[in-house]
């Protein structure tokens, strides 16, 4: 029994406002909760998994296990080394889709990569041939890869090695290629194949001898150390780039590669704010794929997009897919584009806010507040609403400014059923014709269908 | 006439105060009728039948608002103060910090926001197993006063609440005092040696107000909803319930109010209890079973107190017309009570809550001889507030009751306490003086209650009515009356 007098109670109150009136008229606290109705149609899947005994002790499990993966940068290799990827095969972000309902960017970037293979000439011949069905395509998350925006990878391009000891699993991620026009973006332009082709060519071998000379670099520690400088780790990784930098730097200079390319390589890395967001990637994976498959859980372990189709998975679901219609970002554009330029949401970046950073850790990175289209008071309140959808905090990611609390770890898929509340994702935004590149960048929910489909999967799987 | 749906989206406020709103809407110059709710089923086929259109594709988390004023500009004055009052949003004082901090909205976010011991849940029932799960979830023992919650989420709730050493109180559970503190319709009671556990509201409420007329205190009483002790859920609820108070040294006695329970539960609970270190009187209530007032007797007895009958206000018995007596009543235990008494003495009587061999109203309630209603029966509150709080569905069946020249004598019950009705006596006053049909009233509440024991009871005698402080007593002076009229 609650000991002491009852100004020693507080009484959490649901419902009725005057039973709160009453509590706080005898002199006790209350915290009131803000009650909304579950999402309509929800109510009989939502009881169902709450109702689970396993709930609790798996999303404890799964928390746990997301927040003590290790992601350590091991190697730069090819994906035909890597991953095993054969030449006329292409991952792709996002959940699984067909050639004809591919988008713009992602059409775009699989003609850049056929091109860039030698598998056509030219564009035109490219798009012939994908038209005609002559390659194949799968989902990066299927070979445990994850890819930004339209997240191609073909089999020589160079791929990040990441590995999280505690597991043994390893996740991969193509090297960043800048902003503008990149192929990730959607453009294929010779200058997008030339700079693939230096990626290959000097890029990729610098780093791989880099990576292998220092030794496995602890990508946790450094994301760690970035959200306490500002980076939020999606749209910002500025600090993070220059961390990774200065592991690499001893050893590319003692290389005994040539001084320009050396030069080449740090100028094209420390130019690129954005470079660590593909280790970033990568390090979120292994911390996701590391609560997936637990029976029971409610947590989600990955949100991408294809640019048509928004998809999530979730623990206790394994590798299923739960998808809905993915939504256009509102956010500010560049140049003369606006809303009618922009595909809908596009990229496996979403891998960040799924570990608990990227939107998540906004209060992290006042700098970006307005290029995401809001204020210094929003981002801290986009945070604080973010640990109301996750099942806990990630200890080893501290926030400062919200007292050094960790940052909010584990969407809880019954959590956004029953607030209505969404995911807030920080994303850049590609043009929806196929070769234009960035358009813009800004905010982006998940589709609520998603979280829909997963609950009732997850309420067929309760045992009665 | 001027009528006018709105629908708006994304809006939630809880159905007692948007009746509130309605309330407030309706009292405006030239505004002949109105209603501000959630667009349930039930509220979308209830502002139809005021006349209103009905609105197409809304959800229960619409909010929708229908009002019929004499002219345009009634309307914009009901739109002006609807506005005010949905944007004065829930007050309360809650632990917020008022600067930018994000209101909780789960159980979860909110036990997050400050250490807390217990979670009180009046959620609508069809989702508040949810609420409740998330509550136990978050470590709180739980308090579930919403009913509608079926019989198959009760056990899995109990089952969760066992596996974490959690007492889950409800659902459809009233009252409960904790540690000195009332929760839900609960009385203000001084704190002493008695702990009591309820099968849920207003049994409870009754022996608690009966132990403070003869100045016994109660330090806990722990509401485990009504089908605790059927053979479905296993007073799981109560045996936590026993073991939290036999490990609190200020009860000395505890006291087990319920309905008869199943067999096999009966003997779980009596071995249980004969288990504890403190004494304990079990008051089963049914046929051949002690009332609560002798229950409460027996509580006095045990606890080293003298008894003093329960009072009585009211002047001579008045005379009555020859016909039924008609139970109107918002306490289900209390209404079972009374049936029992009058079932013993005037043979079977008619309900929509019958009980064992009694016999069942139809789906009209109209009375069929002596008849009793329970107007805090889950199936009268769908989707509106219990009776206690709004008492207006029993004023208009009292008012039939008193006209009707088949009826006899009125029984009913009154509860007070801190979250219950502000008056309830004075309404039903007014009805009693203006009828000759005798009125009888048990008045439930305690010397420190808001209302005002002592005020209700005299508003309610100068009326007319006779009143008691204890429900079986009342129950007897009515039957008394019944039967004086036939001889």
């Amino acid at each position: 029994m609650t000991p002491g007098p009852a100004a020693d109670l507080t009484v959490v109150t649901a419902g009725a406002q005057m039973f709160a009136d009453a509590l706080n008229s005898q002199g006790v606290a209350t915290v009131d909760v803000a009650w909304t109705p579950p999402v309509a149609g929800t109510e009989d899947a939502l009881t169902a998994v709450m109702l689970d005994r396993r709930r609790v002790g798996a999303n404890a499990k799964a928390l746990t296990a997301m927040t003590s993966a290790g992601a350590a940068l091991v190697d730069v290799r090819p994906a035909h080394a890597a991953l095993d990827l054969e030449p006329g095969h292409f991952l792709h972000a996002g959940p699984p889709l067909t050639w004809d309902r591919m988008p713009g960017p992602l059409r775009g970037a699989l003609i850049g990569a056929v091109v860039y293979e030698g598998l056509a000439d030219t564009a035109e011949q490219a798009e012939a041939r994908l038209d005609a069905g002559k390659f194949t395509f799968e989902p990066a998350h299927h070979r445990g890869a994850v890819g930004p925006m339209a997240g191609v990878v073909s089999s020589s391009m160079w791929m990040f090695e990441l590995h999280d000891e505690t597991t043994d699993h390893t996740a991969c991620c193509s090297l960043n290629e800048g902003l503008g026009k990149v192929l990730r973006y959607g453009a294929y332009s010779p200058e997008v194949i030339t700079r693939l082709r230096w990626m290959g060519d000097v890029l990729g071998p610098a780093l791989q001898t880099a990576t292998r000379v220092t030794g496995p670099i602890d990508i946790v520690a450094i994301i760690a150390q970035m959200i306490q400088m500002g980076d939020e780790g999606h749209n910002r990784n500025r600090a993070g780039t220059l961390m990774l930098l200065k592991e690499w730097l001893p050893a590319l200079i003692q290389s005994g590669l040539p001084t320009g390319d050396i030069a080449d390589v740090v100028a094209f890395v420390s130019g690129n704010d954005h470079f660590f967001l593909n280790l970033v990637m990568p390090a979120c994976k292994l911390m996701t794929v590391a609560a997936s498959g637990i029976p029971g859980s409610t947590v989600v372990t990955t949100m991408a997009r294809n640019g048509t189709d928004f998809g999530i998975q979730v623990s206790g679901l394994a590798d299923e897919w739960f998808t809905g219609p993915a939504q256009v970002a509102d956010g500010l554009y560049l140049g003369n584009y606006g809303p009618a330029d922009a595909n809908p949401d596009i990229g496996d970046s979403a891998i960040t806010e799924t570990a608990g950073i990227g939107g998540f850790a906004m209060a992290t990175a006042p700098a970006i507040v307005r290029f995401v289209g809001g204020s210094v008071s929003d981002a801290l309140a986009t945070t604080r609403r973010m640990y109301d959808l996750c099942v806990g905090e990630n200890p080893r990611w501290a926030l400062p400014i919200m007292d050094f609390r960790g940052t909010p770890t584990g969407i809880d898929v019954t959590s956004v059923l029953r607030t209505g509340q969404l995911p807030q994702i920080n994303t850049g935004m590609a043009g929806r014709v196929a070769g234009v590149g960035q358009v813009g960048a800004g905010l982006v929910s998940p589709p609520m269908r998603c979280f829909e489909r997963a609950a009732e999967a997850l309420a067929r799987r309760v045992s009665p | 006439m001027t009528r006018q749906v709105e629908v708006r989206s994304g809006m939630y406020r809880d159905s007692v105060g948007l009746m509130q709103v309605s309330r407030d809407l309706r009292a405006l110059d030239g505004v002949s009728s109105a209603l501000v709710a959630m667009a349930t089923e039930l509220n979308v086929d209830l502002l139809v039948s005021m006349g209103f259109e009905q609105p197409d594709g809304v959800t229960p988390s619409d909010l929708i608002v229908g009002i019929e004023a004499a002219d345009e500009d009634a309307i914009a004055r009901a739109h002006t103060a609807l506005d005010s009052a949905l944007a004065a949003g829930p007050s309360g004082a809650g632990l917020s910090d008022g600067s930018r901090e994000v209101p909780p909205p789960t159980i979860l976010a909110a036990a997050r926001r400050a250490p807390a011991q217990l979670a009180l849940i009046s959620t609508p029932g069809r989702v508040a197993a949810i609420d409740a799960a998330d509550a136990l979830a978050a470590g709180l023992d739980t308090m579930i006063f919403s009913d509608n919650v079926s019989v198959e989420h009760e056990v899995a709730l109990k089952e969760i609440a066992a596996d974490t050493g959690l007492l889950l109180m409800g659902p459809d559970c009233g009252t409960a005092v904790v540690a000195g503190v009332g929760l839900g319709f609960a009385n203000v009671v001084r704190p002493g040696p008695v702990g009591i556990v309820a099968a849920s509201g207003t049994g409870a409420q009754h022996l608690m107000a009966l132990l403070d007329g003869v100045g016994i205190g109660v330090t806990h009483c722990l509401g485990v909803g009504g089908r605790d002790m059927s053979s479905a859920v296993r007073a799981r609820s109560t045996l936590t319930a026993l073991d939290r108070l036999d490990a609190d040294d200020t009860v000395s006695t505890i006291v087990v109010v319920s309905k008869p329970p199943a067999a096999e539960v009966a003997e779980l609970v009596t071995a249980h209890a004969e288990r504890l270190t403190t004494r304990t009187v079990l008051g089963y209530l049914g046929a051949g079973q002690p009332d609560l007032t002798a229950t409460a007797e027996r509580v006095a007895a045990a606890v080293g107190l003298s008894w003093v009958a329960p009072r009585r206000w009211g002047g001579p018995v008045p005379t009555s017309r020859q016909g039924f007596l008609r139970g109107l009543f918002v306490g289900g235990t209390l209404c079972d009570e009374a049936m029992l008494i009058a079932t013993s003495e005037l043979g079977v009587v008619a309900s929509n809550i019958p009980l064992d061999g009694g016999r069942r109203l139809d789906a009209s309630l109209t009375a069929t001889g002596h008849t009793f209603l329970d107007f805090g029966d889950d199936a009268m509150t769908v989707g509106r507030p219990h009776p206690m709080i709004d008492p207006s569905l029993r004023l208009e069946r009292l008012e039939q009751e008193l006209a009707d020249p088949t009826c006899a004598v009125v029984l009913l019950d009154i509860v007070l306490g801190v979250a219950a009705h502000r008056d309830p006596a004075s309404d039903i006053a007014a009805l009693v003086r203006q009828y000759d049909t005798p009125v009888v009233v048990a008045l439930i509440g305690t010397r420190d209650d808001p209302q005002g024991l002592e005020a209700q009871a005299t508003a309610l005698a100068e009326a007319g009515a006779l009143v008691h402080a204890s429900n079986a007593a009342a129950t007897r002076e009515a039957i008394a009356l019944v039967r004086r009229s036939r001889a």
